[in-house]
């Protein structure tokens, strides 16, 4: 009698990628079902959250900011007050002029903020709201508001967000342009950096700031939602918590040495507030993917270096020495692994190359956006691979995709949850909306930090199938 | 302090200082920062159950995204519900029209999902932009054979009250159109119970044991199939009464159909349903099974609720719901707790609904129609409230300023209709209210409460 057992019957799941089959171009369907983004005007609000002392202002129905307070509520687990034109019938039909201006009135009285961000909907973009024009005539200093009432008339600015122009991606880059176009100013250049961070999580803002600290450069997060999206409880209800970047920052990102966008696939027509501040005050601008992975954090930190004109400090660099010991002691658990991203396409565009460098295959790479660049900026980061794109997409073709592909991982935001389920693929959770997680604030995706707690998640997530599917269970994996 | 917008200074009212006639069912105030939605989010809320149907949100996409599974409406079987279906409208649309992408979007939709029915969700710009979605209905359901109903739900019409009556009208056009001779006279329909958490099965079954059977659920766990033949039922019972006591009233005026408003929150109201059904029927043998059921209902559950009244006695509560119907149930179940109610606001109530809520609560209580995060928040603080009962809106008003959250929303996850679900509650609230983490928030270290200016 042996009293060694033969091995048990491999896993037929660990074989499933030599049966892998490419991914056939399907007919796009002409409906959406369970759509892969969200609309302008919630990135708009997302972005206008981020200036200091700033209430974001939608000029729509009433049922816009009510929606997009909630799921953005249920993301970041803050208040999350959005104002309303409530534009209703008669309004549709003669005009909104009047509900802005009452609407404008009532957030100055209630709120005192220093700005309120205006972002137009479906509804007024359609009817042809002139919302420039009624800015002009609310601030106008003999007949506006301020002659009107006595009051003291808060910055405003307006970004054009209709849905059915972009994405939620597109709607946060065009209130932020909106901002730096309205108050930026010329003067001597100064030696702070701005840089433009797109939709990322609080604490990966707050990680940025320390890595430009520890650069010793001076700068400005544009916009910067870290401590109004992620606050300590109170002893007293702040309507309009303080934080978020300074008005004298956005004045002085015109004087800037550079500025830094970090993504910034927007779709075409969609200005971004780096192009802004290029072309009307001459500072230099660099785009680059958001530093996911060594390479392309490499490419941050160099830049960094540069226009400092200092080393990486020792602590980053040490934190860089981890992530590649890390990426050393796990790398057969990523060993011919394969992966579908999706989400945003800044997103998407890090963490593809980011798995890449760990030797996780990425089968499809999807998104809601549609600036239909995303394809060739993955292959410009990662040459030499073919990563299957599919742009405006939704998750009835993601879903279709990933069962015909079988990855080992699903890697988004949690409305692929469903999808996991159903196929039985594990989901590691990044981005945003994460609505069935607690912590999506405190989500690192940025950085060696960042990419440092991903590797560790993804890992760990395919630790755990194996060894849920192990018939032995070892404890020492 | 926080300032009372002037345009509603008549919308909150104090209880006990003779203040009546409080302003409601109006258009809320641009500005205000109202926790209301729109016309299209009262119409999706009330068809959105309707398991074996398409439910195609016509226009761009934000809307479907803001509606996508975010409900425990639960189905026992088919689940297309649960599916976000958009026209996804795009520029080129809105400068052409979209009648051509909604009759594809159908027509795809259909032959890939073969539901019952569609309907159609007109959102903001769809009038605007001139599509007859009507005639594309009327087309599409003749090709297919099947409803295809178009669902008047423009956001910009109003609130959520608009967007209840479109959808009753949608529910109207099917009620009817199949044969409902073999439905027997001990039967109901369930108006405005949308069965999150499996709710509906709860009140089912204890119809069930009384000997009446239920139609057609309007809408939670619904099926098309049911709700065509819902002009048969011997009775209406109508609990969310913002949402379809207007339906209910248009099937008494078609098909003479009496109804009831009733609630299933609490044990009075959850007994009082009971017996409105049984004394409805002039049946002693249900009466008799009625009494029976409620009394071993409550004998089980009255344990817990003894149990959670010693921790809960005395703490003070607030109230801030969709409709004033279910604040009343709220300040019943929250007084069999032993706790006071200092705040009682909904989105939508209407005039009786807030009439009865000021005789009902005890003096100094405020009460207020279409608030908003900045009174909410001063209510709160002045209030000394130690628990918050709302939805997800208002949930990190509570937490932010450290008072502990009961969500009574949509999206709840735990049955709280039924006796079972008063014991649900109870537990709910205690979990909340007695969690050791208050402790360390600085409201219970600094107390001075925030005022309201008028």
């Amino acid at each position: 009698m042996s009293i060694i057992e033969a091995p048990k019957a491999h896993n037929p799941k660990a074989l499933a990628d030599q049966s892998k089959v490419p991914l056939t171009t399907a007919t796009k369907s002409t409906s959406t079902t369970n759509a892969c983004r969200m609309c302008m005007p919630l990135g708009a609000c997302l972005a206008y959250v981020g200036f200091d002392a700033t209430v974001p202002f939608l000029h729509g129905s009433q049922g816009c900011a009510t929606y997009i307070r909630r799921y953005l509520i249920s993301h970041f687990a803050e208040p999350m007050d959005i104002a309303s034109s409530s534009v209703g019938e008669a309004a549709t039909v003669f005009g909104g002029e009047a509900n802005l201006r009452t609407g404008v009135t009532n957030v100055a009285r209630v709120y005192k903020p220093e700005m309120i961000g205006m972002a137009s909907t479906c509804l007024t973009e359609t009817i042809g709201e002139d919302v420039p024009g009624m800015i002009a005539r609310i601030t106008h200093p003999e007949t506006g508001l301020a002659a009107e009432t006595g009051q003291r008339v808060p910055n405003l600015v307006f970004a054009s967000t209709p849905s059915y122009a972009g994405t939620h991606a597109d709607g946060y880059h065009a209130a932020v342009a909106a901002v730096v176009k309205a108050h930026a100013a010329d003067g001597a250049e100064t030696d702070s950096v701005n840089i433009f961070p797109g939709i990322i999580s609080t604490a990966d803002l707050r990680h940025l700031h320390e890595i430009l600290d520890g650069y010793q450069l001076p700068h400005a997060l544009l916009p910067d939602y870290s401590v109004r999206l992620d606050g300590a409880t109170m002893a007293r209800y702040e309507k309009l918590p303080a934080g978020g970047t300074s008005h004298a920052e956005v004045v002085a990102s015109g004087r800037a040495l550079a500025s830094i966008t970090l993504g910034g696939l927007v779709t075409t027509g969609v200005e971004l507030a780096g192009d802004v501040l290029a072309s009307d005050f001459g500072v230099e601008h660099l785009r680059m993917p958001l530093p996911i992975g060594i390479r392309l954090t490499d490419t941050f930190t160099d830049r960094l270096s540069e226009l400092s004109g200092q080393p990486m400090p020792a602590w980053l660099d040490a934190e860089r020495g981890r992530l590649v010991d890390a990426y050393i002691d796990g790398h057969k658990y990523a060993a011919d692994r394969t992966a579908i991203v999706y989400g945003d396409e800044d997103l998407v565009l890090g963490i593809v190359s980011f798995l890449s460098e760990i030797g996780i295959k990425t089968v499809l790479a999807a998104t809601g956006g549609h600036s239909g660049r995303l394809a060739a900026e993955l292959a410009a980061v990662n040459p030499g691979r073919n990563i299957a794109v599919i742009d405006d997409s939704d998750f009835e073709e993601i879903e279709a995709a990933a069962s015909e592909l079988r990855p080992d991982l699903l890697i988004g935001h949690s409305k692929g949850y469903a999808t996991s389920r159903r196929l039985g693929i594990p989901l590691v959770r990044v981005g945003l909306p994460i609505h069935d997680r607690v912590g999506a604030q405190r989500l690192h995706h940025l950085g060696y930090r960042g990419t440092q707690e991903l590797f560790d998640r993804i890992i760990n997530t395919l630790i755990q199938v194996r060894q849920d599917e192990s018939e032995v269970g070892y404890s020492y994996m | 302090m926080t300032e009372l917008l002037a345009a509603r200074a008549r919308q909150v009212i104090r209880t006990g200082e003779g203040e009546t006639g409080i302003e409601c069912e109006k258009q809320s105030v641009a500005g205000s920062v109202s926790q209301r939605a729109c016309t299209f989010c009262g119409s999706r809320v009330v068809l959105y159950p309707i398991a074996d149907a398409v439910h195609l949100v016509h226009g761009p996409i934000g809307c479907a995204v803001y509606t996508w599974d975010i409900r425990g409406a639960l189905s026992s079987g088919p689940e297309l519900h649960r599916l976000s279906f958009s026209t996804d409208l795009r520029e080129r649309h809105v400068v052409f029209g979209g009648e051509q992408q909604l009759e594809a979007s159908l027509v795809e939709l259909i032959e890939r999902h073969h539901p019952k029915a569609a309907f159609v969700y007109a959102t903001c710009i769809v009038g605007v932009i001139g599509d007859d979605v009507s005639a594309i209905c009327r087309q599409v359901s003749e090709r297919y054979g099947i409803p295809v109903v178009p669902v008047q739900s423009e956001g910009f019409q109003g609130s959520k009250k608009q967007g209840y009556d479109a959808a009753c009208e949608a529910l109207m056009s099917l009620i009817g159109t199949a044969d409902a001779s073999d439905v027997g006279p001990h039967t109901v329909n369930l108006l405005g119970d949308f069965n999150l958490a499996g709710e509906i099965w709860i009140i089912t079954e204890y119809l069930k044991k009384m000997g009446v059977e239920v139609v057609a659920n309007l809408t939670g766990d619904g099926r098309v199939d049911d709700i065509r033949k819902a002009h048969g039922a011997g009775l209406n019972l109508v609990q969310c009464s913002g949402s379809t006591t207007r339906l209910a009233m248009q099937m008494q005026a078609a098909y003479g159909i009496p109804f009831k408003k009733i609630s299933y929150f609490g044990i009075d109201d959850m007994a009082a349903a009971l017996y409105a059904v049984a004394e409805h029927f002039k049946d002693p043998e249900m009466l008799q099974r009625t009494r029976e059921l409620v009394s071993a209902e409550i004998a089980e559950i009255l344990p817990v609720i003894e149990e959670c009244r010693r921790d809960l006695e005395g703490k003070r509560a607030a109230i801030y719901v969709g409709g004033a119907f279910k604040a009343i149930s709220l300040v019943k179940a929250l007084r069999l707790l032993g706790m006071k109610t200092v705040l009682a606001g909904s989105q939508t109530g209407t005039r009786d609904d807030y009439e009865y809520l000021t005789e009902l609560c005890d003096p100094g209580t405020v009460i207020v129609d279409d608030s908003n995060p900045a009174e909410l928040s001063a209510f709160l603080s002045e209030g000394k409230a130690d628990l918050f009962i709302g939805g997800v809106k208002e949930r990190p008003l509570a937490y932010k300023l450290g008072v502990a959250f009961c969500d009574h929303n949509h999206e709840r996850k735990l049955p709280l209709e039924g006796f079972i679900g008063m014991a649900n509650f109870a537990r709910e609230v205690r979990a909340s209210v007695c969690s050791p983490v208050w402790q360390f928030a600085p409201r219970h270290q600094n107390s001075e409460p925030q005022t309201l200016e008028v």
